[in-house]
């Protein structure tokens, strides 16, 4: 039969020769090369004090954005939610008021806005399907937590700290790589 | 009240001799789970056990405590005396074996000579045997009372590998014990350290071999653990055991490690000799603590090599393992017995 790769190899079917048959030359071979590990660095990050650098495009946890100047863009038209194939994004919105135009950028905001982690599959698609840049997903993984419902992150998880009054919480979320300009 | 004449001093020497020896085995023991974890790391890229305090030095404990705090179950439909049995036995039959090991020479203490062994029998090596053999009861007894057919199986995988692997580890000591002339492990020792003789392993490297191999099947240490292996019978024997019946288990088995390591060294390393040392020309307690320290060494040693093997050589299959005592090992013993009793003839005529 014609080999379709190159990589065939023949496999030697002779009986083992008198030391072969002892295992012996070839236990010291594989003795030598798990010696050899023991000079190797290894490649162990402890994970709570240590913490592996994602990629920008990392998808992790979602964040709330608010626009230049400290307003929340979120204007709660559903379409993150109807994007969502886990069905985890919920919301009510709500209309602003009189007063409330540094809060909010636009007339109409979320009131409430929930996703449910453990239902989330961090694919994405909210954060492609937002018109306003308001949602993305940040480089940090959903933390570990002891009830269901700890796992469902209302707004006040997900809002980005404002960056002209809360400096150093908005550095904090904004990751090291900073790579949203807003 | 007059006493009989017998030397009380000695009973309490030799019971303060057996306590420190007893409890250092099982401190050893417990360090030695520590170090097997560490070992396997090193050689697999990773850290090992380091959280519980510094380095992970407190992980053994932190094991055991866990061991201990499990719960206690004896399956209903097994023998229950026997199950209780079982793990005693294997740990006894562990420990029994430290007894006839010479740790040092001996120490001058209150105008009295103390010898660092428990007790000098001159069939010492002989009586290792016999317990080490024993060991195999622990084994059939916790595989049968558990009344579950995979510990059933381990169990008796166990007993025929060590009675085939005892068989070659005798005929390669009997090469040993042809130089030696004596089955005193002191004797032996003291043989060794003798000036103008090398350890016994520069005359007898195949004995070694074997005994080394015996040594690794005995204690079922990988590549021979098929008593434990966990893909094919679960756990092994002692699978029902829970709590400190399977901590007993898994202990003896690190203590058989660490005194069939004694027995090497004693056998074919020089026991407590230091190599280019004469001890006779140092202080009697000095020597003797330096000794302790050398016999120590070596077991260390032999601890590690027994890990690094585990960790780098799969199981063998049953019949390999079969065919390894029968037809390898037996006839090399036999070839390395009949080779050294030709030059010992040879040089005598």
């Amino acid at each position: 039969m014609q080999a379709l790769t190159k990589r065939k190899k023949e496999v030697s079917r002779k009986p083992m020769s008198f030391m072969e048959s002892l295992y012996i030359p070839a236990i010291l071979k594989g003795m030598g090369i798990t010696f050899r590990h023991i000079f190797t660095k290894n490649p162990t990050i402890r994970y709570p004090e240590q913490k592996r650098p994602f990629s920008p495009v990392f998808r992790g946890l979602h964040v709330l954005n608010r626009d230049e100047a400290g307003r929340e863009r979120c204007t709660a038209c559903g379409l993150c939610a109807v994007a969502c194939p886990a069905e985890a994004i919920t919301m009510e919105a709500a209309e602003r008021v009189k007063g409330e135009e540094s809060k909010y950028r636009e007339e109409k905001y979320a009131a409430k806005y929930e996703i449910n982690m453990l239902r989330c599959i961090f694919c994405g698609l909210c954060e492609d399907a937002c018109p306003k840049d308001a949602i993305y997903l940040s480089e940090t993984v959903a933390p570990a937590n002891f009830t269901r419902k700890g796992f469902i992150y209302g707004k006040e998880d997900l809002l980005i700290p404002n960056r002209n009054v809360e400096l150093e919480e908005y550095a904090e979320a904004i990751g090291e790589s900073r790579r949203r300009k807003y | 009240m007059t006493l009989l004449a017998f030397d009380w001093l000695l009973l309490i020497e030799k019971l303060i001799l057996i306590a420190i020896i007893v409890f250092a085995s099982l401190g050893i023991a417990l360090y030695t789970t520590f170090a097997e974890r560490k070992v396997a790391a090193l050689l697999q890229d990773r850290p090992g056990p380091e959280r519980a305090g510094p380095f992970g030095l407190f992980q053994p404990f932190a094991d055991g405590l866990k061991l201990i705090t499990k719960e206690e179950i004896i399956p209903g439909s097994a023998s229950k005396g026997l199950f209780i049995l079982g793990p005693g036995l294997a740990m006894t039959a562990a420990l029994m074996t430290c007894s006839v090991i010479p740790w040092s020479s001996h120490v001058e203490l209150f105008d009295r000579k103390i010898d660092l062994q428990i007790a000098d029998i001159n069939i010492g090596i002989l009586y290792i045997f016999g317990v080490v053999s024993l060991g195999v009861y622990g084994i059939m007894i916790g595989g049968w009372a558990s009344n579950n057919k995979f510990s059933l199986m381990a169990a008796l995988r166990g007993a025929s590998q060590a009675i085939s692997y005892e068989l070659a580890m005798g005929l390669s000591l009997i090469a040993v014990l042809m130089i030696a002339g004596s089955l005193s492990l002191k004797s032996i020792v003291d043989q060794q350290m003798a000036a103008g003789h090398l350890w016994n392993i520069a005359y007898q490297p195949l004995g070694f071999l074997i005994f080394f191999i015996c040594a690794l099947a005995e204690c079922n240490r990988t590549p021979f653990d098929l008593p434990e292996a966990e893909n094919e019978l679960n756990f092994g024997y002692h699978q029902e055991y829970s709590s400190m019946k399977l901590g007993f288990y898994l202990f003896s088995e690190y203590i058989n490690m660490i005194m069939s390591s004694a027995v090497m060294a004693c056998l074919f390393f020089g026991g407590y000799d230091i190599p280019f040392l004469d001890e006779s020309k140092l202080a009697v307690n000095t020597a003797a603590i330096l000794g302790v320290l050398a016999l120590l060494t070596k077991i260390v040693v032999f601890i590690f090599v027994f890990m690094w093997i585990r960790w780098t050589v799969p199981r063998f299959r049953y019949d390999q393992l079969m065919n390894v005592g029968w037809k390898k090992l037996i006839p090399l013993a036999l070839f390395n017995m009949l080779l050294t009793g030709a030059i010992i003839l040879w040089q005598q005529s």
